[in-house]
């Protein structure tokens, strides 16, 4: 026997979806595009013509101001999620068809709300009213119906199904092989399809079409596979009298540390980043979100809270301020009253522990060959109490990169951050061989080389030198005023570079010279026409 | 017991030592009295070869302090090349290092003299509060390498000092320290490769001078190539021609017979 169903269908969801994310104008003329193919369109764009499954110039040449987005099945997913909790707030059990489209099964929410066409209004309302959200409610016996009548936005009478089906094209089954097949029959209907003898469908078909026309009968009695609701794993300790100093603090934090691993420890979870936000009495709130490459036990959760409260209270955070650093992570959802404090003014009376990053926790094993030995986690700790004294971006490890410049052949990512090492491996013809100079100059500084007769050193565009170059110095030294010059004794170049001439903001086209000087360091300095400057010093 | 031993093996009438010995001696077990295996060994940590015979011992012994110079006749040359080589066969050894309050390292140089850069932490702007921050490295790292900012009060420098002694890290300045255990000071510097318009930049010649407190005491003196031509040091020897030298005279050579024919 079907199961009563109450499918709600967000129509045109990837348009939504990209509403409520990227800020595009659902209103608008919008499409989705897959594969150069349109996946789904506003109904402003659906009004001009636009439909699914048009190529991209097709559509554009329909509705010349149309705006293509593309499809991304990950923002689909995240924008659903607070409707699926919408729903879930009035009903329970609900399965997420894929998104834009949710069922629950109707008798509960029929019986409380007295009456299927009440619970479905109740639901489509809520969900407006709490997400924004245009939805359509349609009730039927099986899924497969209750989703063809949510998009009519009809109830079906229990047992009225079959009916229901029968005047359906053919298509709605969602099987194009099957669907051209059954068509070239002459089977235009489910209503045909389903007058067919099950047996005789099964040994011509197979079993995906005898499946099918169950469903065209009617006979959807698939069980909803129902989601179950993210867990609350956040753990939360109140205190009073307040905490006014960071050891008491610390002391609390480990007991809710412990709180907390047996909460995920009772979900088989383990939590790879940690949150940690401290209340005190007057309101005032820090939040961090602290990374952990191990997973994170009890004895680590209270030493991050001592040393978050420790920069806190000691008001290494005002320092920071002062410094242009950031105090709570980018990453983290801003607090409701936008508030970063520098230093608070009473003691802590709440601390929440939000676990983030979870992973599954299949039974915590050190390594057998040392990938994290005792050395490692040492350094570990030590790099994360240097974050705590001077803020997460103070730490950071060089991952290797591609590029022809000492400078961009390396890049900086804050410590416990991901390492990815890419495109140093390519081969970058133009790049100057080893050995590298020790000194690289983050800003280039500008300095003025002269040949042997005292000119300005010009390179044209044939990469023709305009003399010899005798000195180099300082367009302007550390007092202001130019520094003294230097005389070359050996040079070599100029070594060309032209890149990314196909985009004009980043383009570089300059030459590269190797200056030995005699009161000094070798020098690597580039230049265009006949302006220098000094990139990196071999130091 | 095992003293006595000892002392039977060392004996100077080079007598044989009794058979049961003998097999203890293979297994490695009993060791003769005069071939000292010093404690140094496991509170050390190794360096390149070309800076070996600078070091007492051939070694970093951890919970010592190196203060780094670059050369004083061509100013600001080879400090930093210098803090790579040093932390290069430690690095490379599975060692955690940590730089402290050097902006402008060009790290590809570190890759190139045998840096695990994966394992080299970086804390480009301390701020004023880059004594603690060097104090929490000392605690977990073998190598912490600080740039100091103008003069350090000699007091302060005790402190992080004994702190550097007492956890077994290798403290490495970039500039002085007052009372560094082994300060190296490089005098002289030549780049080679370099001509008028032709060549490039392969390979520096330097001389390091070493000297210290304790152990360090005597003056000790070095040649080599920093960087090699492949970027890491290379001990210098005075017949000495590398492989890259060798395949440009067989390029110069070629090329003559080119022009000759």
């Amino acid at each position: 026997m079907a199961v009563r169903t109450l499918m709600l269908w967000c129509p045109d969801w990837p348009v939504t979806a990209a509403g409520l994310i990227d800020g595009v104008d659902p209103y608008a003329p919008v499409a989705v595009l897959h594969a150069n193919r349109v996946l789904a369109c506003s109904a402003a764009a659906r009004a001009e013509g636009v439909r699914r499954g048009l190529r991209k110039r097709e559509a554009q040449a329909r509705c010349p101001h149309l705006v293509v987005v593309e499809h991304d099945p990950d923002r689909d997913a995240r924008a659903y999620e607070p409707v699926v909790a919408a729903v879930e707030a009035l009903a329970s059990g609900v399965e997420v068809v894929r998104p834009g489209v949710c069922a629950v099964a109707a008798k509960g929410p029929a019986s409380y709300y007295g009456g299927e066409e009440q619970a479905a209004e109740r639901l489509v309302e809520h969900v407006a009213l709490h997400c924004g959200v245009v939805a359509q409610a349609g009730i039927a016996d099986g899924p497969f119906a209750a989703l063809l009548a949510a998009r009519r936005g009809q109830i079906v009478p229990p047992g009225a199904t079959a009916e229901f089906l029968a005047g359906m094209d053919i298509s709605t089954l969602d099987r194009p092989e099957l669907v051209d097949l059954l068509r070239r029959l002459g089977i235009r209907t489910l209503g045909d399809f389903a007058a067919l003898p099950a047996g005789d469908v099964l040994a011509r078909f197979g079993v995906d079409a005898a499946y099918a026309h169950r469903l065209a009968a009617g006979k959807d009695d698939r069980p909803l596979a129902v989601r179950s609701p993210p867990p609350d794993l956040v753990v939360t300790g109140e205190y009073d009298p307040p905490l006014d100093r960071v050891d008491t603090a610390a002391f609390a934090a480990r007991a809710l540390a412990d709180r907390l691993q047996e909460r995920l420890a009772a979900h088989g979870l383990a939590a790879t980043r940690l949150g940690i936000e401290a209340r005190t009495a007057a309101g005032e709130e820090l939040y961090r979100v602290w990374r952990h490459d191990g997973l994170l036990d009890a004895a680590a959760v209270a030493d991050r809270v001592r040393w978050q409260l420790d920069g806190w209270l000691t008001g290494s955070a005002t320092r920071l301020r002062a410094h242009g650093g950031v105090f709570s992570d980018p990453d983290a959802p801003t607090r409701p009253d936008g508030l970063v404090v520098a230093r608070p003014t009473a003691g802590i009376d709440r601390l929440r522990l939000i676990p983030d990053g979870l992973v599954r926790c299949s039974g915590m094993q050190p390594g057998l060959w040392g990938e994290l030995g005792e050395a490692d986690a040492r350094a570990h700790r030590a790099l994360h109490r240097v974050q705590g004294l001077l803020g997460p971006e103070s730490v950071y490890t060089a991952v290797l990169s591609g590029g022809r410049g000492y400078a961009e052949r390396v890049r900086l990512v804050p410590w416990g951050d991901e390492r990815k090492a890419e495109g140093h491996d390519r081969p970058w013809p133009g790049r100057i061989p080893a050995p590298a100079p020790a000194t690289v100059l983050a800003e280039p500084i500008p300095v003025v080389v002269c040949t042997t007769d005292g000119a300005f050193l010009h390179v044209d565009e044939r990469l023709a030198l305009s003399g010899t170059p005798a000195t180099v110095r300082l367009a302007r030294a550390a007092d202001g005023t130019p520094g003294a010059p230097m005389t070359v004794t050996g040079w070599a170049g100029p070594w060309p570079v032209d890149e990314r001439w196909w985009a004009p903001d980043e383009a570089n086209q300059s030459v590269r010279l190797q200056l030995g000087v005699a009161e000094g360091p070798a020098l690597l300095v580039a230049g265009r026409g006949d302006t220098w400057w000094l990139e990196a010093v071999y130091d | 017991m095992t003293s006595s031993i000892v002392a039977r093996l060392d004996r100077r009438d080079g007598s044989a030592p009794p058979a049961s010995l003998e097999r203890l001696w293979a297994a490695g077990l009993v060791r003769r009295a005069s071939e000292r295996v010093d404690q140094a060994v496991e509170r050390s940590l190794p360096v390149v070869p070309a800076l070996q015979p600078l070091f007492p011992g051939g070694c970093l012994r951890r919970g010592s302090t190196v203060s780094l110079h670059g050369s004083t006749s061509v100013p600001g040359t080879g400090a930093t090349s210098l803090l790579f080589a040093v932390l290069a066969a430690a690095s490379a050894a599975g060692s955690w290092c940590a730089v402290v309050g050097l902006p402008r390292l060009g790290l590809v140089a570190a890759v190139e003299a045998g840096v695990a850069i994966e394992r080299l932490a970086l804390v480009p702007h301390p701020g004023p509060d880059w004594v603690d921050a060097v104090g929490a490295l000392i605690d977990g790292l073998d190598i912490v390498a600080v740039g100091v900012p103008g003069r350090v009060a000699p007091r302060l420098a005790t402190r992080i000092t004994a702190r550097a002694r007492q956890r077994g890290a290798v403290l490495v300045v970039v500039g002085t320290w007052p009372g560094a255990d082994v300060t190296l000071q490089i005098t002289a510097a030549t780049w080679h490769g370099l001509g008028a318009g032709v060549g490039r930049l392969r390979r520096r010649e330097v001389e390091v001078v070493a000297s210290g407190r304790g152990a360090a005491t005597r003056l000790r003196r070095a040649r080599l190539w920093l960087p090699g031509p492949s970027g890491s040091a290379l001990p210098l020897t005075n017949n000495h021609v590398s492989l890259d030298e060798y395949r440009e005279r067989v390029h110069q050579a070629d090329a003559r017979q080119r022009r000759a024919s």
